[in-house]
């Protein structure tokens, strides 16, 4: 008569403990290699380095109801038509110089990191480099000099001297570029870029 | 040349030391601790919870150096900048929390297995390994700070990544350290007895090493690099350190209120089935907008809504045990740190996560304060809590096993520190939920998340206001944290009475 009932019972909780687990477990997987094929950069949702060659632009699409990046013709960077190959070397060179600065400790990167500095997703694209044409040369004189070049919207916040070399501002501009083009399903919201303008 | 002058004002390096030599034991004799009141295991155990008593008081004063920079940008600036002082506060904390769990597992692991560990030697090695590993690196953080942009500095300098930043060397050092500890609670379960407990610790830890393993590689395509990263962070903070702090708290209130066994391990289940259930796919809302696809938007926001749902039982959980047995309990701060981390727990990872978990809000709140004040909250009610109990539980036992509860000498001040540090910590973070806020209207809604809209936010006067009050509960944090490391040094000191017996209580209904 003084049977355990089945929800108080040690045994069937032990084991669905291990069916649930085991079962999120393998729809995690499932959905980790579909979501990792799916953002192989060279796709739809993360673009080939050589994107670095385009126009990039991020728009609100009234029928998504959401702002998508769109990629048009060319628009080289530093004046250079960059193979997948250079493409990416530069790219990567921008990523290591942005892990070993530790620019996430002040800024966030895909809305991820410190709340310092303002978030460098869609970096590119802000209407803080003031024109398409001084763009890349004020984003490279800013990374190399930011002390001199400082551009603190009169918080009186500066970014470090971070001793970054030219080549690595080039990377981390192509990086930045990059990564503006890649489908954040509208992160961030109604923001107007520096192609609005014109 | 006789310099009798010089002599006396440089000091020799033999009298230098001898003078430390002379401060620590005095320091010792003023502390008057009797290790031979803990069995070999305890000893290991209290090494572990000393250094990370000492990285605690790292994670504030680095935390308060931060909180600093947001309202006088040029202090420290180009000396130890803001991303240098967040980095230590922040690995700090996570390599303290480590710490506090690796310790508290040696300590509970001989009464619950039934055997003295195995392996104790080996033990002993990797605490070495480690501690002067986490040194080094933080050495390097704090002197070197930064590298070119190459493989080496990943290596050996930072990796950039946040939480994880401790370079790739340490990383395989962590892991190898992480590996004999794993090796030492399979081992000592199998010479003495399993159960339910050791079955899920060491299930916990298999998920909890490997995991790890998802953070240490390099990827040039940062949507992968921040998939797997979150593997890491997520995947251990709202899933296996829940579930391990789920085993602890099991052994506690066992210990603490003589609950029974049965109870305690069905309960256990019972998380283990709801955080793992919610937690894993729950993942899902870092995935929102990093460039994954759209699915995530649901699988996120659905399993992460359920995440509170465990967090709850665990309180109920807590609160029913410590009802049923009337609170009567032989360690009385150990107890009310056990209660501070249900509630805790439920308010600052449940409440506070959810808040912000579904994608329609978290559009307009990720990357603001709203994460940081989540973060302040969570870690501190999750996981600080839990650890400062087990440190209470390890100073009565160094002192003798003595008397902890009612009456005890000099009792106000672990409960001044208990206010203190929860005051401390729950005013910062509204300070910080009213910063979010206000950047997530101002920044976001209004001006469109541009950098101009970005610094129009932190410009506001509700923005700095917010920092100015944070700033003051930081130090309402910090002489929490001061008087509880007194605390801790002195709390039965002079006690001569030994602690009661806990006894199995079998609750007649």
């Amino acid at each position: 008569m003084n049977e355990t009932p089945l929800w108080a019972s040690e045994s069937f909780w032990k084991k669905t403990a291990i069916w649930v687990t085991a079962g999120s477990f393998v729809i995690l997987i499932v959905l980790t290699m579909d979501s990792l094929s799916q953002t192989t950069a060279g796709g739809k949702r993360v673009p080939p380095y050589s994107v670095i060659n385009k126009k990039i632009d991020y728009r609100f699409n009234k029928e998504l109801n959401k702002s998508v990046p769109v990629i048009g013709g060319d628009e080289f960077l530093f004046g250079k038509q960059l193979s997948e190959q250079e493409a990416e070397q530069l790219v990567d060179l921008g990523k290591k110089t942005a892990q070993s600065r530790n620019c996430m400790n002040c800024h966030t990167i895909l809305g991820n990191g410190a709340y310092y500095a303002p978030d460098l997703t869609k970096a590119w694209l802000d209407q803080g480099w003031l024109s398409k044409e001084l763009r890349e040369d004020l984003m490279v004189k800013f990374l190399m000099n930011p002390e001199s070049n400082a551009r603190t919207f009169g918080s009186n916040r500066k970014m470090p001297n971070l001793g970054i070399t030219e080549q690595e501002a080039e990377g981390l501009v192509a990086f930045l570029k990059w990564m503006s083009s890649i489908d954040t399903n509208g992160f961030p919201y109604n923001f107007k870029t520096i192609e609005a303008e014109e | 040349m006789n310099t009798p002058q010089l002599d006396n004002v440089i000091p020799k390096p033999a009298s230098v030391l001898d003078k430390a030599r002379i401060y620590r034991d005095k320091f010792k004799a003023w502390v008057n601790l009797d290790s031979s009141n803990l069995t070999a295991g305890q000893q290991l155990a209290v090494k572990y919870f000393t250094v990370a008593v000492i990285l605690f008081v790292a994670q504030i004063l680095f935390g308060l150096l931060s909180a600093l920079q947001f309202i006088y940008p040029g202090f420290l600036y180009g000396i130890l900048d803001f991303n240098v002082n967040r980095m230590v506060h922040i690995n700090a904390m996570i390599v303290w929390m480590l710490y506090g769990f690796i310790g508290s597992i040696y300590w509970l692991i001989e009464d619950e297995s039934g055997t003295e560990i195995v392996g104790l030697k080996w033990a002993n090695i990797a605490f070495w390994v480690l501690t002067g590993a986490v040194t080094l690196v933080v050495l390097v953080y704090l002197f070197v700070q930064v590298g070119p942009g190459k493989d080496s500095s990943l290596w050996f300098i930072n990796e950039g990544r946040e939480y994880i930043e401790a370079p790739r060397w340490a990383d395989l050092g962590i892991t190898a350290v992480m590996l004999v500890f794993f090796y030492n609670v399979v081992a000592t379960f199998s010479k003495g007895n399993w159960s339910g407990i050791a079955g899920v610790l060491v299930l916990d830890l298999i998920a909890l090493v490997g995991l790890y393993l998802a953070g240490m590689f390099y990827m040039t395509n940062i949507t992968h690099d921040q998939y797997w990263w979150w593997w890491v962070i997520h995947l251990w903070v709202e899933a296996t350190w829940e579930v391990l702090v789920g085993v602890i708290m099991a052994w506690s209130l066992m210990k603490l209120l003589g609950v029974r066994r049965k109870i305690v391990q069905t309960w256990l289940y019972i998380e283990v089935a709801l955080m793992f259930g919610s937690g894993i796919l729950g993942l899902g809302h870092h995935y929102f907008w990093i460039g994954m696809p759209e699915y995530w938007l649901s699988v996120g926001g659905f399993f992460s809504a359920l995440e509170p749902i465990p967090l709850v039982a665990m309180v109920v959980h807590a609160i029913y045990d410590s009802g049923v047995h009337a609170f009567k309990t032989v360690n009385h701060p150990a107890l009310a740190w056990v209660i501070a981390h249900a509630f805790g727990n439920f308010f600052g990872a449940g409440v506070w996560g959810f808040m912000h978990t579904l994608p329609q809000i978290n559009l307009y709140t990720h990357g603001t304060q709203w994460s940081a004040s989540h973060g302040h909250l969570s870690f501190f009610g999750a996981y600080a809590t839990i650890n400062i109990a087990f440190f209470y539980l390890a100073i009565q036992q160094w002192r003798g096993n003595v008397w902890m509860a009612a009456g005890t000498r000099h009792a106000w001040r672990w409960k001044w520190a208990l206010g203190l540090l929860n005051a401390g910590v729950v005013g910062m973070t509204v300070a910080l939920l009213i910063a979010g806020y206000e950047q997530s209207f101002i920044e976001r809604a209004v001006e469109g998340s541009t950098w101009a809209g970005y610094f129009a936010a932190q410009n506001q006067p509700s923005f700095q206001h917010a920092m100015n009050w944070r700033m003051f509960f930081g130090l309402v944090t910090a002489a929490g944290l001061g008087l509880l490391v007194w605390d801790l040094l002195t709390i039965g000191k002079y006690e001569e009475r030994k602690a009661e017996k806990v006894v199995e209580k079998v609750i007649v209904h």
